[in-house]
């Protein structure tokens, strides 16, 4: 594991316990409204093409985002798609959570979790049940496992369809693998998600997400139904080829940013990259 | 495709003079799991068998390697009891996928009466009935990598688009995607189990085999990969309802398919383009066109590789040739 993953988790945990008693499990249970102060530009409009920045992406996922096209999204068999668990903490809507108990011990078995838009709903089973063979079906949400670290909400999860760590077109692979950490301090939550793909990323990508708890009691439903919003002939895909793709520096020059550092990777994350690139 | 790929690999070794080694078989792992209503997937290794099971009996898309096949039985035996093989189904004539059509058929009994039975002798009834496209059967009667004992030939074979009937509580369609994977490709539709049985036009451990040498092309796996988009639904935001076992890989639904798909046709596009401005194969393959698919489903080395890939879809999708002296 990277030092800077380390001393990441260390300060992320530590924050934790010394925020909530230590218990063994903590209820997670009501509705979350999440404090979209990390990485706000990127959350409700979305990223810019070509951002990249601070990502630690390899160079087949700069290809594939490179030569992405959003109009991939207006194909009716894309319309319905939920964000993935990899990133639906990100979205908008609210969280709920809800435990199912053991009615004789009173231990959790099962934490449910369910974001508003597109329904994402999702079961972190707590019982150390076996993992689904690997030809078994991956899932938007995958599945998952969960345990406790002290007071901390740890989720292992895997068997998940190949989604995205961003909406410009960043891909992830149906290898990826989450590890989530959910760690309360009152009526704050925080949401650490380390993200690791043999395919995509050359080092865990990790984020985190604040919510605050609501009085809201429920999550209304999302219904979803394709249409056909542009007539295409049957097959087509939409795409840039590679090279022919005339945004891709767009974020850069509105940001007077050298182009170099727009195409992430992960030593952009780094003060020394700002460093390297002034030369 | 693993037989192609020997096939391929035992070509190559002719052409440069060597003698092609045997690699003994090994019996791979088999296990099982319910998809949904009557139809489990068994997973042999690196491919894969449905099974259909019900109060008539069980019916089978494909049997596997040989050396896998007394697992393949030994599971059926489990899920199954003592219901009798009724059907075999081949998708195609690949021997990883026929290579277990004579145990298992032996194993099974067909319902033989009427007219036919004097026709189909007393002895028909001892054995599953095999069923292809008839595209397959002639290459699994031609002697080479896809020869089969007769015993384990197809019984039933349809020339048509499409052949159906009713088993087990449900309408099975068989669907022929003409020169796809193979020239005599067929996918099993379980219609009320709603689960689709896809050989080999769609797998997800590599990028699309094409056996160019036995009639497949690149337009027809991407055909067949938008058919089966076009009968299945999702249960609810692109996930579940229909199903789909892939020849090889994990179970999928639609979202899948149509991840495999974007991928296949956006590689598609590219080589086409190459193609256009005149790119040479090895140029195409320095510029590593598929670099943003090649850690998912390429190789550098073992059976199907990327190279492999790259050279059939700039076969498949060049221009045809003028035949030599045609105006």
């Amino acid at each position: 594991m990277p030092h800077i993953v380390r001393v990441f988790l260390f300060v992320t945990l530590v924050w934790g316990a010394a925020a909530t008693p230590a218990v063994a499990q903590v209820d997670f249970s009501g509705v979350w409204a999440p404090i979209m102060h990390e990485d706000s530009v990127e959350r409700a409009a979305g990223p810019d093409i070509g951002d990249f920045l601070g990502l630690p992406i390899n160079d087949a996922a700069r290809q594939r985002a490179e030569t992405w096209d959003a109009s991939l999204l207006t194909l009716p068999e894309h319309q319905c798609k939920p964000h993935p668990s990899t990133y639906g903490f990100r979205g908008v809507g609210n969280l709920r959570i809800w435990n199912d108990a053991d009615p004789e011990s009173g231990q959790i078995v099962t934490v449910h979790t369910h974001i508003q838009w597109m329904e994402q709903k999702r079961e972190i089973f707590m019982d150390g049940r076996p993992r689904p063979p690997d030809f078994a079906a991956h899932t938007w949400q995958g599945f998952s496992l969960g345990h406790w670290e002290g007071p901390v909400l740890v989720v292992e999860t895997d068997h998940l369809k190949a989604g995205w760590m961003r909406r410009n077109g960043l891909a992830l692979s149906d290898r990826a693998h989450m590890t989530e950490r959910f760690i309360r301090h009152g009526d704050l939550l925080t949401h650490v998600y380390i993200i690791e793909d043999p395919v995509y990323l050359t080092e865990p990508l990790i984020k985190t997400n604040g919510f605050r708890l609501t009085t809201q009691v429920a999550n209304p439903p999302y219904p979803c139904k394709e249409v056909v919003e542009v007539p295409r002939d049957t097959g087509e895909v939409p795409h840039y080829l590679p090279g022919q793709n005339p945004y891709v520096t767009e974020f850069a020059e509105k940001h007077k940013l050298p182009v170099e550092a727009t195409r992430g990777g992960a030593e952009t994350a780094l003060p020394e990259f700002g460093r390297k690139i002034r030369k | 495709m693993a037989a192609l790929l020997v096939f391929l690999a035992a070509g190559a070794r002719a052409e440069q003079g060597a003698r092609p080694s045997v690699t003994p078989a090994q019996t791979p792992v088999v296990r099982s799991l319910h998809v949904q209503g009557n139809v489990w997937m068994i997973n042999a290794g690196s491919v894969n068998v449905a099974a259909q099971i019900g109060d008539q009996g069980v019916l089978l898309v494909d049997t596997g390697t040989e050396a896998a096949a007394d697992a393949i039985l030994a599971e059926v035996r489990r899920l199954a009891g003592d219901k009798p093989i009724r059907y075999i189904v081949n998708t195609h004539a690949h021997r990883d996928h026929t290579g277990g059509n004579v145990k298992i058929a032996a194993a099974g009994k067909s319902v033989i009466s009427g007219n036919f039975a004097a026709q189909a002798g007393a002895g028909a009834a001892n054995a599953a009935k095999i069923l292809a496209h008839e595209q397959t059967q002639i290459l699994m009667l031609a002697p080479g990598p896809l020869g089969v004992a007769e015993a384990g030939r197809p019984t039933d074979t349809f020339f048509v688009e499409k052949d159906a009937f009713y088993f087990n509580d449900e309408a099975v369609e068989l669907l022929h995607q003409p020169d796809a994977h193979t020239s005599g490709d067929i996918m099993v539709y379980f219609r009320k189990s709603d689960v689709i049985a896809a050989g080999d036009v769609y797998i997800n451990t590599t990028f699309p085999v094409i056996d160019r040498e036995h009639g497949g092309s690149y337009a027809g796996i991407l055909a067949a990969l938008n058919r089966i988009i076009d009968i299945t639904v999702p249960r609810d935001k692109e996930e579940g309802g229909t199903y789909v076992i892939p020849g090889h890989g994990r179970l999928a639904d639609e979202a899948d398919v149509v991840d495999y798909r974007d991928m296949a046709t956006i590689v598609r596009d590219r080589v086409r383009d190459a193609i256009g401005r005149k790119m040479s194969l090895d140029q195409m393959k320095a510029a590593r066109l598929v670099r943003d698919y090649e850690g998912r489903f390429g190789a550098s080395q073992g059976t199907w590789t990327t190279d492999a890939f790259i050279e059939a879809a700039y076969r498949s999708l060049s221009p045809a040739r003028p035949a030599a002296g045609a105006r």
